[in-house]
């Protein structure tokens, strides 16, 4: 069992919790996640591990209430427990030790670019932040991304930051230049838009995609990926890869490939949910 | 005809029957759900032997002098003796018997392919039908699953040692068994939130109920092994974290990666490699409306391959509502690697067989889903390296089957997870680990079994793998582990 000791409501839709995982806090590097289990029955679902406390042997889940399962999970408080996380799966993010990144995230996503931006301030990389949402409530790990460097906020109705996409202030930090490398994660149009936009440029764009999967070890092969044509596994070979060699198109399709039984689920979660309340 | 009851013939004393009354019976069948009721739902398809039809069949055992049966059985069950003990009425000493030799009799005397092992070598099969030793171990076990109160095992002396078992499938609970057998304090560290591997996630409901693999779990927590779900070598920790804080460690992860069949189109919606269907159905329940977990239901599936895992996906399907659920294998019937028993109940449920057929693309529609199978008719030319004759393509056979599904059980191969991180354990060109006679890799104090060395095989292979690994591991605990002598498994086929 995983208590939850802390728990934060980062956007109307967002939800930090702050688990136990002892043996994950110890040893997960960037890039990394894991797949949690709620209870007896639930399905297993793969997170970001978004930050981590050694000491207190802690990790931070950043999950976007978007489903019956991610609901449920956000429901949780503090005291309640997780059953099973496994992890820290996936391969670490490959951090430069030098130069300039430009970390983009969209929505939940940024909690995906944070331990990244967090490690390459740490090698000593200047790093700059561009992040966004729909409108200024929407907009999570601004604080936690300053300590890593500059931060642009971008926001859809110009309520905070800069009115727009994200992909427009990373269009102007490309026309700047000198960037060696950009991580962009987020919902699959926002990273295929960040990807094509630096392809001219030929800046080097990794993105981390979160294709569905049950074990994370790549036993099942649901969360295969066509990286340059080639079928991969977000799992084990990723989550990670060359945004400019993604299939973008496949991923949004495979994505789909459980809505009806989603929104049903979704329904009935709801349901319940406010019989219970 | 005497009364038919365990009670009565252990009240009776009675001397053996002659041989000549023994011949005179005939092979009883397992009584099973109805072909057509059980194509629909997921509820064990045998329902096992009477206490009346296990005695009959135990008369039908001839205690041969030289009884080929044992060695016809990889982890050398003393089958007539309990058999023997069954026909006499002491059914517990019947599943002492069994159980002394078998750590998991529930389990084979479900899934082992019993027709190809010690079936075929019993003497009865030279002039009828083989006594049905596979039935007959399934009662016994399951009467001692039922009845766990009366087994009062003294507990082993503790040996002090512990032993770090990685994967909880067949070949992991069996070493589990026979270690804490020995007194070893054993830990058995599993990557998925439950223990059994394959059992659980992989093999049907309806071929083997998941309560009686939960039981055979608890009874090796009850003797004191340790399972720690969640924990994935090669990634929660290393094999050489591991090595260093256990006196001995057993590597049994199975080959946990799926071979597709890499054709067009395979990553349309639709397409599942069994790993996917079954772990989606089995291990998170899909096959209750209710379950958080989805799965998609076709309405016509076609699953590709002819073993074990091609029909428990087959099956799965139909019981899932397919109204057609068609068996795409590219050699003919004579070849087919599953159990005999699965492919005649399979047939019974109503799947279709298109055999000497491969599949040459998955079609879809314009929003990614399959929309058919697309396959070429194949003949059966020269014999290949297997031995068996080679299927060639039939130029301008194809032909479409319009599908929903495309279920791919066409075999697993090493999952590189654990490998990648023990740079000293040696493998081979597949990905499967090498080990010497022992059953020890090249890292001291490291064993391997199952199919993590063999390659795709059964349940039972890995079983006398863990037995075997158990007793050296054992051996070596004690310092007496002699010199490797005997000749390391054969390589995989490759697929």
């Amino acid at each position: 069992m995983h208590p939850i000791v802390a728990r934060s409501q980062l956007s109307p839709n967002v939800t930090r919790l702050v688990v136990e995982a002892p043996r994950i806090a110890e040893i997960r590097q960037p890039g990394q996640f894991v797949i949690v289990r709620r209870g007896p029955g639930a399905e297993r679902i793969p997170l970001t591990i978004a930050d981590v406390d050694k000491s207190a042997g802690t990790i931070s889940l950043v999950i976007q209430a978007i489903g019956a399962s991610t609901s449920e999970l956000t429901t949780l408080q503090v005291g309640d427990a997780i059953t099973d996380v496994a992890g820290p799966l996936g391969r670490p993010t490959e951090l430069l030790e030098a130069g300039h990144a430009v970390c983009v995230g969209g929505g939940v996503g940024t909690a995906v670019v944070y331990p990244i931006a967090q490690a390459l301030a740490r090698n000593g990389v200047k790093v700059t932040s561009v992040i966004g949402g729909r409108s200024k409530e929407w907009v999570i790990y601004e604080d936690e991304l300053r300590a890593a460097g500059d931060v642009i906020v971008c926001t859809d109705d110009g309520s905070y930051g800069r009115h727009g996409f994200v992909t427009e202030a990373l269009k102007d930090l490309c026309e700047a230049g000198g960037i060696d490398e950009v991580f962009a994660v987020g919902p699959v149009p926002m990273m295929r838009a960040c990807s094509e936009l630096t392809r001219p440029y030929g800046i080097k764009t990794t993105v981390s995609l979160n294709s569905i999967m049950i074990d994370g070890t790549g036993m099942c092969g649901g969360c295969r990926v066509a990286i340059d044509g080639k079928s991969q596994y977000a799992c084990v070979d990723g989550p990670e890869f060359d945004g400019h060699k993604v299939d973008f198109r496949l991923l949004a399709d495979r994505l789909t490939t459980y809505r009806e039984f989603e929104q049903a689920a979704l329904e009935r979660w709801q349901a319940s949910h406010a019989e219970a309340h | 005809m005497d009364d038919l009851t365990l009670s009565a013939r252990a009240a009776a004393h009675a001397e053996p029957l002659p041989k000549k009354e023994r011949m005179k019976i005939q092979r009883g069948s397992m009584p099973e759900q109805d072909a057509m009721a059980r194509a629909r739902n997921f509820a064990e398809v045998n329902l096992g032997y009477t206490e009346q039809l296990a005695i009959m069949e135990a008369d039908r055992c001839l205690q041969c002098p030289k009884p080929y049966c044992i060695d016809g059985c990889p982890v050398s069950v003393n089958i007539p003796n309990f058999i023997r003990l069954l026909g006499e009425g002491d059914v517990k000493g019947a599943a002492d018997s069994l159980l002394g030799d078998n750590a998991l009799p529930c389990v084979t005397g479900r899934v082992c392919p019993q027709e190809t092992q010690c079936e075929q070598v019993c003497l009865r099969a030279k002039t009828g039908t083989p006594v049905a030793i596979g039935y007959l171990e399934r009662f016994v076990a399951d009467w001692a699953i039922n009845n766990r109160d009366v087994f009062t095992a003294a507990k082993p002396a503790p040996s002090g040692k512990k032993v770090a078992i990685i994967g909880s499938g067949p070949a992991g609970l069996t070493a589990a068994g026979e270690l804490t057998k020995h007194g070893h304090k054993v830990t058995i560290f599993e990557a998925f939130h439950a223990a059994g591997g394959v059992l659980i996630y992989g093999i049907p409901e309806f071929r083997l109920p998941k309560d009686i693999v939960q039981k055979e779990v608890d009874r090796l927590v009850a003797d004191g092994v340790e399972i720690r779900p969640n924990s994935i070598i090669g990634k929660t920790y290393t094999l050489p974290e591991l090595r260093a804080e256990f006196d001995a460690v057993f590597v049994a992860v199975g080959a946990g990666l799926p071979v597709f069949m890499n054709v067009p189109g395979e990553n349309l919606k639709g397409v599942y490699s069994a790993n996917e269907y079954l772990t989606r159905v089995n291990l998170m329940g899909a096959y209750n409306p209710d379950s958080n977990t989805p799965v998609l239901h076709g309405q016509r599936v076609a699953v590709v391959g002819g073993g074990n895992v091609a029909m428990d996906s087959v099956r799965t399907a139909r019981r899932l509502g397919a109204a057609e659920a068609v068996c795409v294998y590219r050699r003919s019937r004579t070849e087919l690697p599953a159990r005999s028993e699965e492919v005649h109940h399979a047939e019974q449920e109503g799947v279709r067989f298109e055999f000497l057929t491969a599949p040459v693309e998955v079609l879809g529609d314009e929003k990614g889903w399959v929309t058919g199978l697309k396959c070429i008719r194949m003949e059966l030319g020269e014999p290949d390296a297997s031995g068996r004759r080679r299927p060639v393509e039939i130029p301008g056979s194809e032909f479409v089957f319009p599908c929903e599904m495309v279920v791919v059980a066409i075999g697993t191969r090493s999952n590189p997870l654990l490998t990648s991180t023990s740079p000293d354990l040696r493998i081979n060109k597949w990905g499967y680990i090498e080990i010497d006679g022992n059953l020890e890799t090249s890292m001291d104090g490291v064993f391997a079994g199952g199919d993590i060395v063999r390659g795709a095989a059964t349940v039972i292979l890995a079983m006398g793998d863990g037995k075997k690994a158990a007793r050296n591991i054992d051996a070596y605990l004690r310092g007496d582990l002699p010199s490797p002598v005997e000749v390391p498994l054969e390589a995989p086929a490759a697929h």
